[in-house]
């Protein structure tokens, strides 16, 4: 077993188990935190496939600006008044079976490798460096998508200011 | 040798995790939390894909999909602090007012 195998499976384990631990840990922070880990580890992931801009995405987007976001307002509420109060959705056992049925078709379908295409070895592609790689296909085919994300941005920034200004006393 | 199956079993896994963690909780904000980690599966799988075909266009959309998720993540929150103004509640059984 090579580097990138080991480095791929302790990655993968660890992703798993933080994330299995973050949908089920009762109290949010916890949650949070087990989500970080998980984001740190997917990112590890994202470096061995080559997509380095992505994982210091990644860590920087969503570990870093978006969890801390939750966790303040995980911390903006009262939780202590929470507690007692069942955390389970009665419909666990439904739901249960239904993702066990659909994680079996998507094993079964990645095992089969079904897809089309001829996947090529893993190497870095003939750009310099993974940024100019994404760049070079980001600032040409798709630049109006781009523009137009930083409208959705703009949009969401006025609508979370809408939404969290303070009601005015008349 | 990793090949681009481990990736995508990887990547159904986490995927129905997060989906577990959307149908199962009843806390809001963890069911907003199962949602990014769908997301972050779904990039998984994008780049993978990505890498395994010497495509750029893959890890372009994982750069729209981190921008979506950063507009929802805020958006939700607010409207979640919002709800919980008025209803005291972050509990999604408690969202019941729009019965149809």
């Amino acid at each position: 077993m090579g580097l990138p195998e080991i480095f791929f499976y302790y990655f993968a384990i660890v992703a798993v188990l933080t994330a299995a631990f973050a949908v089920t840990r009762p109290n949010p922070v916890y949650s949070v935190l087990f989500l970080v880990a998980c984001f740190f580890h997917v990112a590890g992931l994202f470096v061995l496939l080559g997509a380095e801009f992505l994982a210091a995405l990644q860590i920087l987007v969503q570990a870093g600006a978006l969890m801390v976001l939750y966790l303040f307002v995980v911390f903006l509420f009262n939780l202590s008044e929470l507690k007692g109060s069942r955390t389970i959705h009665r419909q666990a056992g439904a739901a249960g079976i239904v993702s066990l049925i659909l994680v079996a078709l998507l094993l079964i379908l990645s095992m089969q490798g079904v897809f089309p295409g001829p996947f090529k070895e893993l190497v870095q592609p003939q750009a310099a460096n993974n940024v100019s790689y994404v760049a070079g296909s980001l600032f040409t085919d798709f630049l109006l998508p781009f523009e137009l994300a930083s409208l959705v941005l703009l949009v969401v920034l006025f609508g979370a200011i809408v939404l969290g200004k303070r009601e005015e006393q008349e | 040798m990793i090949g681009l199956e481990h990736y995508l079993v990887l990547s159904a896994i986490l995927f129905i995790i997060g989906v577990m963690g959307v149908l199962t909780r009843r806390n809001i904000i963890v069911i907003l939390l199962s949602i990014e980690l769908i997301l972050a599966a779904v990039n998984l799988n994008m780049i993978a894909f990505s890498s395994f075909l010497h495509n750029a266009t893959g890890q372009v959309f994982v750069f729209f999909v981190l921008t979506v998720a950063a507009a929802e993540a805020a958006l939700g929150l607010a409207i979640l602090v919002n709800l919980f103004k008025n209803l005291e509640s972050i509990n999604v059984d408690d969202v019941n007012h729009l019965k149809g």
